[in-house]
């Protein structure tokens, strides 16, 4: 079967690594990844812990389908507790390390406690080593796997490392994975930061295999054809990756602007998928050098992108890295979005360059750009200024201010290290909370909930705070998959966000990227894990394994101290009217949509989990 | 007809679904380090380069054996590995000028391409067409295709 039923618990406190079994009566209840790497967090990781403390343990872990020639089957998560929210926080990744993780024969390994001295963690198959990092601290990403590459003379090592951002405490630190690939949201990198581990460089030899090839090849190659035939698997996302949504999404109005104060984008064309295909006039290549498939993907949404050379972004760069001159991965619509249309900025190679500095020193972009947005916002208004900022002229459409602000959180300086501390903190501390987009402390994604109401809902109850990936209700009331509903209604909305959050748990916890949601049901997956480990596996089952895991996960979160008191908007979602487009005079609904929400979750009219429920979910 | 593995560089994208189905062919799982076929990321350039066994007629491989244990296969033209007679000398996987006949430490036999007795699992399983198996006297055709369009007068 497709599990190795080994797990690898790293404690760096001792300095030791330690092989235990996997605790399969768990994966019957949460399958695995997100869902199995929570429950082990619930048991180990009290909530009230200090997320960068050394009692924070983080989780690198697969699924069952990770490693396996399923579509999309590289995927692996990063659990832990999160020091920008300190709510549970789970970021998922692609690239090429979840399968080499399973490929040397671990389904996860546990890094708790601290290290007293900075390391890299080394695993060869069965053997695997604390090593010291001395060398790579203080260097990118990209200095420490070329390093690591060199030391170990192996072409095919896989690395998952922080930057600097995430050693000197960014709050939002990526850990980067394949050089551009990322565990981007709720700073896990931050937390692999604390624990003074610089990188993760795997090898695998072993390989995976199934219970029953014939049914898994039957599934498998069933699925992918359905990916290849739907308009967005098959079409959309690889013609423009991601980006394919940035001028659809600001046609309909539903585009957030200059720190959400406006809902659509005048440069939003130049920024766009399709603008990444335009020659430029000095070269006269595109952006876009070429579409990138993580492992086992059919789909290739991933960009690999150039930045224009006489760009005044990489004048200064010779020095620092010859990358800058050549390719990395390119934008996406939410790094698009929220160095872009969020700080007013309509110039593409200036965000691509931006980009790539966030793949270069670990960060996320998300909450970068909106953190950013923030801080241009108070500038304009005149709350903070030159003396803040350390002398930078931070007005929204500002790029080089947003490029020198970039550059700052990469390596954790000065105002750089102000700005990391996350859009909540940020405002917070400048005595305006009201103008931080964000939700349980994570910043927007780029949809505005007054244009697609589902989404506010998503936002307000998402348990890694405001996130697009826990409830993708654009797929439903913008692209009408599986059904269209109206963006502007706010009825029947909390049943559509649930189903979407259970499915969506339940994809996140099998090994394959949410992105085949566009085409998969759950119809779809449970064949495929049927083939692949032991056990019955319906899409009953699976959608009730995405509800236990919704709710261990909110059940987490109110220990914690984030629960239903933390399921709301920004003011401003809440009364300052989208001011154009369909949406033109509307708020949230959220008032509307909360109470039905927590009925239909089963959930007290507080927003609690309640007996009733945990009983039937056995939780 | 013999047939040919054609590989066109521009159209792949990195995801190892051929390397995924040529280590399950051979060994019965999915393995990368066990492939036949390799791609090869070229990171600065952005691009991805699927290569392998290309069979060559006067195969050095084939030739530089002591034991025989490399032979033709009259029928696809590939030259495959007889298991039972290898001894893991390695010496075809010096004569091979392009490297692509490699050691297996765990059967202690060498491995390459036997285009799948003829059915090659990576060309079914690439999901761009960057690698695509077809008539062997015409590898061409589709790149040269493309040049004549070019040429094609203007109307």
């Amino acid at each position: 079967m497709s599990w190795t039923k080994k797990v690898l618990r790293i404690n760096l406190t001792e300095g030791t690594c330690t092989p235990e079994p996997l605790n399969m009566e768990w994966t019957e209840q949460f399958l695995g990844q997100r869902g199995l790497a929570t429950k082990y967090l619930t048991e180990e990781v009290p909530p009230t812990t200090d997320p960068l403390s050394p009692e924070n343990t983080m989780y690198m872990i697969t699924g069952p389908l990770t490693g396996t020639m399923a579509s999309t089957a590289g995927r692996y998560s990063v659990v832990t507790k999160s020091p920008l929210t300190g709510a549970v926080a789970c970021s998922n990744s692609g690239g090429f390390f979840g399968n080499e993780m399973k490929c040397a024969g671990w389904d996860m390994i546990i890094l708790e406690g601290k290290s007293p001295t900075p390391v890299y963690i080394s695993i060869n198959d069965d053997k695997a080593e604390i090593l010291p990092a001395d060398e790579i601290w203080g260097k990118s990403v990209w200095e420490a796997d070329e390093w690591l590459h060199a030391k170990h003379q192996d072409p095919q090592l896989r690395c998952a490392v922080i930057g600097v951002s995430g050693e000197k405490g960014v709050r939002y630190a990526a850990i980067i994975n394949d050089l551009h690939r990322a565990a981007g949201r709720s700073g896990v990198g931050t937390v692999m930061g604390s624990k003074n581990v610089k990188a993760i460089a795997l090898r695998g030899s072993k390989g995976v295999t199934v219970n029953d090839p014939k049914a898994f090849f039957e599934a498998t190659t069933a699925a992918k054809k359905i990916l290849a035939e739907n308009a967005v698997t098959g079409e959309g996302l690889p013609a423009l990756g991601t980006q394919v949504l940035m001028n659809v999404i600001n046609e309909m109005g539903a585009q957030p602007t200059h720190n959400y104060k406006e809902v659509s984008f005048a440069g939003a064309s130049k920024i766009s998928g399709e603008a990444m295909l335009e020659p430029r006039e000095s070269d006269g290549k595109p952006n876009l050098t070429r579409n990138a498939g993580c492992f086992a993907c059919t789909i290739s949404c991933g960009r690999i992108s150039t930045i224009d050379p006489q760009h005044f972004s990489v004048q200064n760069r010779d020095d620092l890295h010859k990358s800058y001159h050549a390719n990395s991965g390119g934008l996406e619509y939410e790094a698009a979005w929220a160095l872009g249309s969020d700080t007013g900025i309509d110039d593409l190679d200036a965000l691509t360059y931006a980009q790539f500095v966030c793949n270069e020193q670990g960060l996320d972009p998300i909450s970068l750009g909106s953190t950013i947005a923030a801080a241009m916002e108070m500038f304009e208004e005149g709350i903070i200024t030159t003396e803040d900022t350390g002398g930078i002229e931070l007005n929204f459409g500002n790029a080089e201010a947003m490029i020198k602000c970039t550059e700052l959180v990469a390596i954790g300086e000065g105002f750089g290290l102000e700005l990391g501390q996350g859009s909540a903190r940020f405002c917070e501390k400048h005595g305006h909370p009201e103008l931080s987009m964000t939700v349980r402390g994570q910043e927007f994604p780029a949809y505005d909930p007054r244009s697609i109401q589902g989404m506010g809902l998503g936002y307000a109850t998402s348990n890694r705070g405001a996130c697009h990936l826990r409830g993708y209700t654009v797929a439903s009331e913008v692209l009408g998959i599986p059904i269209k509903t109206d963006p502007l209604e706010t009825e029947g909305k909390a049943g559509l966000q649930i189903a979407f959050q259970n499915a969506t748990a339940a994809f996140d916890s099998a090994g394959i990227c949410i992105f085949t949601s566009f085409a998969w049901s759950l119809e779809d997956v449970a064949p495929q894990l049927d083939a692949a480990i032991e056990g019955d596996w319906t899409p009953e089952r699976l959608g009730e394994i995405g509800e236990r895991i919704w709710n261990l996960e909110r059940l987490y979160n109110e220990a914690a101290g984030v629960g239903a008191s933390a399921d709301k908007l920004p003011p401003r979602m809440m009364s300052l009217p989208a001011n154009t487009g369909p949406a033109e005079g509307k708020v949230s609904g959220l008032d509307t949509m909360l109470p039905e929400y927590y009925a239909e979750r089963g959930w007290s009219p507080e927003g609690d989990v309640t007996a009733e429920t945990k009983a039937r979910l056995g939780l | 007809m013999q047939m040919s593995l054609v590989i066109d560089a521009n159209k792949c994208t990195g995801c190892l679904q051929c390397e995924m189905a040529c280590s399950y062919e051979g060994e019965g799982v999915f393995n990368p380090t066990k492939s036949r076929i390799k791609i090869f990321p070229f990171h600065e350039e952005g691009i991805f380069v699927p290569y392998t066994c290309t069979q060559c007629d006067e195969a050095w491989c084939m030739h530089a054996c002591p034991v025989e244990a490399i032979v033709l296969n009259k029928t696809t033209g590939a030259k495959e590995i007889v298991n039972d007679l290898c001894v893991g000398c390695k010496v075809c996987t010096i004569a091979c000028p392009f490297g692509t006949v490699n050691y297996n430490a765990d059967s202690g036999k060498v491995i390459k391409c036997d285009l799948c007795g003829g059915d090659p699992e990576c060309a079914k399983a690439c999901p761009t067409d960057a690698i695509t198996f077809q008539d062997a006297n015409w590898t061409g055709y589709d790149k040269m295709k493309g040049y004549a369009a070019n040429a094609m007068p203007a109307k």
